[in-house]
Order: structure tokens, then sequence, then C-alpha cells
């Protein structure tokens, strides 16, 4: 196995357990390159990639970008606020309009569910998901579960808890389906009115106690709660939450074991994550960011060595 | 499919021991030179030497790092078949010293100008010699010559050259396969 299964990466809902492991391996090579000195290969050389945001992002967007520019590809940016999007243009003539600009690989985030696997129905690109709305953001998984085989060694047999707004959380999808594929035992912690209803039939467990669920887990990744997406209360205030799902130093030294803290950032700190805590060293916040880059190089590579 | 025997175990061996002293004549303690194997068959060779040189011939401390080219290949997305890395292990940097690269087969040429390129990433190095154990003349794309060649051999496009080493086949033999 040394291709993936899939022309375009729109979630890991899509790609099996060998996809994973070969972006994995393929990372491992471009997480050495990107620390030497010279920071970039020449292997994409003759791409052209579109970055196309229509929803906003800084971390996602410059990892894309850096991870675009060490491959030596060639890279055009695309944010909707400036563009004819507000002009009343449809996503697949956007994007047609760009194609015909020669572009051989599209990396978009958009705020609608599906915008991506529509876009790889319609258009002659090879199609990277970035986030879609709620549904899937499948690189923040892949790096997620790569920083996790990072320090923990493996994935398989290890015990997740993704704490937060589960209910609009792309990163909370594509984490479960990825971490299931690779074998781990994932739960799923928050407020009840922050969970999908049938989140268990993905074979996940549903605790609503913080502290359980950090007595039981090895690694706990701490999500923002997504105050934009939330159209009604979910919960009674930003205080009542923090007392309940605010993870802090005195919780983790209750604990007889050193867990792992993730956080696909941007994080409020005090809201879901103490100070203390985000800059301790068991939170492995900043290196997620570092992996992120070599998983989307290893991401970006493999598909275009599929683009012929 | 036919296969001949081009260099035996014993051949190999005497070969490899020429090829040491001839690394020795131009860079006597080695204390400016590295040896870089050029994955993924280059390494068996460049670890042979450096073995052999502080077995033999009493120069330790010898400098050897892997190099691995994949990511800059000319035929990305031209070969048919997906391009796996390896892993490169270079933890020195090359920056004025004398680089020997080293590759089981010199053929096209074309893996070696990746390599030239690969290795800036590194430093840049005073000066880079190449040492390859079989040399298949008239057949290069691009104009590279070894500094150190084991056996010259004229083979036609359709032959292959194969080493076999025993870290990893189990026996160290040279075959001409014809395909």
């Amino acid at each position: 196995m040394s291709e993936l299964s899939v022309p375009h990466l729109l979630g890991i809902k899509y790609i099996n357990e060998a996809d994973i492991q070969l972006i994995f391996e393929t990372a491992d090579h471009f997480k050495e390159i990107i620390n030497r000195p010279i920071k970039k290969v020449p292997s994409l050389r003759d791409i052209t990639i579109a970055n196309l945001f229509f929803e906003n992002s800084t971390r996602t967007r410059l990892s894309f970008e850096l991870a675009e520019k060490r491959l030596s590809a060639d890279v055009v940016n695309f944010s909707a606020a400036q563009s004819s999007v507000k002009k009343g243009e449809t996503l697949i003539d956007t994007v047609n309009n760009i194609l015909s600009m020669k572009v051989d690989m599209v990396v978009m985030r958009h705020p609608n569910p599906g915008a991506g696997v529509f876009l790889s129905k319609n258009v002659k690109a090879s199609i990277v998901n970035a986030g879609d709305g709620a549904h899937e953001h499948p690189t923040q998984a892949l790096l997620d579960s790569y920083s996790i085989r990072e320090r923990l060694g493996d994935v398989a047999g290890k015990n997740v808890v993704i704490v937060g707004d589960i209910l609009h959380s792309r990163v909370a999808l594509s984490n479960i389906f990825a971490l299931k594929l690779q074998g781990a035992n994932v739960k799923v912690c928050g407020p009840k009115t922050l969970i999908p209803k049938y989140i268990t039939s993905l074979g996940v467990e549903v605790e609503t106690n913080l502290q359980k669920a950090i007595e039981w887990c090895d690694v706990a990744n701490m999500l923002r709660i997504q105050n934009e997406r939330l159209d009604i209360s979910y919960f009674p205030s930003t205080r009542e939450y923090v007392q309940q799902y605010g993870l802090t130093k005195p919780m983790l030294d209750r604990l007889d074991k050193e867990i792992v803290i993730m956080h696909p950032g941007p994080i409020n700190r005090g809201v879901e994550i103490t100070s203390d805590v985000a800059d301790s060293e068991q939170a492995i916040i900043l290196d997620q960011v570092e992996n992120g880059v070599a998983v989307r190089m290893a991401v970006i590579y493999l598909l275009a060595s599929k683009i012929k | 499919m036919s296969q001949k025997v081009l260099l035996s175990s014993k051949e190999i061996n005497v070969i490899l021991h020429r090829l040491a002293c001839q690394l020795i004549e131009n860079h006597l303690d080695f204390s400016d030179t590295v040896l870089v194997g050029i994955q993924p068959r280059g390494v068996f060779l460049a670890d042979r030497l450096a073995k052999m040189l502080s077995e033999f011939y009493g120069i330790d401390n010898i400098k050897v790092g892997n190099l691995d080219i994949t990511f800059f290949r000319d035929d990305f997305r031209r070969s048919d078949k997906p391009l796996e890395a390896n892993s490169t292990k270079i933890n020195f940097l090359v920056d004025d010293k004398n680089v020997v690269f080293i590759d089981d087969v010199l053929y096209t040429g074309r893996s070696i100008r990746s390599a030239l390129t690969a290795i800036q990433s590194f430093g840049r190095p005073k000066a880079i010699e190449l040492l390859t154990l079989i040399d298949r003349r008239f057949s290069r794309h691009l104009p590279i010559q070894p500094t150190y060649r084991g056996r010259q051999v004229d083979a036609i496009n359709k032959e292959k050259v194969i080493v076999h080493w025993e870290e990893q086949n189990g026996e160290d033999t040279v075959y001409l396969v014809n395909r």
C-alpha cells in the first residue's frame, strides 16, 4: 500500500485505516524535512493549489499554505469576504472559474456541511476538505491522531475523551471516525444539550461528568465553545459551563496518572481550559500545530501523486 | 526472465577493499569527509564501507548519513508507480565538508541529480564525489560520472542490474537480470 484509496480528502468517513497509516508514515518524512535548515522540497513544483476559504480561519489556512509552499506548489488564496460570492455567484461557478486558470487542487473551507462532497462531484480537481460546517475537518483529526501517536507511541487501545461542544464540532466528528478506525476507545463529554442524540451509534460513550471522564482517559481533547454557531442558548451561562466543563490544574493534580491534553485551537483561556493547563508540559497544543504542517504536506503530496 | 551472476561475494569483497583504499588515498583520516548513502540501496554499501574502514584500516569516527531523494525526484507523477519515501538520517552539517555520495548502481544519473539538489538542504559542501559499485556505461541521461567505480558494466536497456546485500537479502551478489 503506497497510494491513497481516494482521489479527494473529503472526510475521514471516506478513507480507511491503511490510508491513515500511509499519511502518517509520509508525514514522518515531512516532519524531518520541516526541521531542516532548508525546509523545502521541489516535489510539487508543477502543481497549482487554490485555497478557498468561505469561512474565517487563521491556523488551518496558514498551515495549509505553508505545507503547500514547502512542497514548492504554486498557491493562490481566496477568501469569500473579498470575492464575487458576495455578488451572487454559485459555488460551482466560482470554483470552475478558478479551475479554468489551470488549478490542480482545491483546499476548501465552507460553512455548509457537504460542500466538499458536492464540489468533488461537479468539478475536475482534487478536493481537500479544510472544514465543512459542522460536518468534518479531516486534516485536524489526522494531525490529532498523529500527535497522540507521537506522544504515546500508538493510537490503538488508548482512551480518548472529547470534551465540549460535540453538536457543532466538525473536529469532534472527524476525530471520532479517525480514532475508531485506529482502534481507540472514545468517550464524549459535555452538557447534554451539546451532545447529539444518536452519537452512541458511532460507537462512542457519553459521559457528562468531566472528572470521571479524565479519570478514565489517556488523552483529553478539549474543544472550544463555538459561540458563532450557537443559535440558541445551550447552557445557562459561560460561567456555569466553566464550572462544569472547564479543565483546571487541580483536577489534573487529583489524578494518579498524567494525561495528554490537546486542543484544536483557538483556545478560549479560562473557559474550556485554564492558562496553567494550556501551558503545562502535559499539553501538546503547539506540537499539534507543528504536526499539522507535516500531516497536510503528506495529504497534499499523496493526493497530488494521483493527479495525472 | 533469465539472470546471471555478475559479481560473487568474493569479488564484491575484493572490490570493496579497493574502494576503501581509494577513499583513504583521497581523504586520509576522513576528518573533513562524510559518507552519504543514497536511499534506499546505497545505505548498505555506505555502512559496509564505513565498517570496513574502521575494522581493517583503523579509521574510526567516520560520519555516515542516509539521504532520501524521493521528494527531489523529477519523475513525480510521471512514473506509474507511486514513489515511496525512505528516511533521511544526516545528523551533521555538510558545510565545507567533502561529501561522498554512495550508491549501488549508477544508471541514468537522475538519482544522483536529485541527490545533488537534496544535499543542499544540509549546507554547502566543499566538494561532492560519487562512489558506485556498478557503473552501467552508455546509459546516462545526464553528464554525471562516478569518482570511484567498483565495476563497469555494459548492459542493454531491458536488462537490469540487481545488487543483493547480506544485510537485506542474505547474500552479497550482483545479478544481471534479463526481463
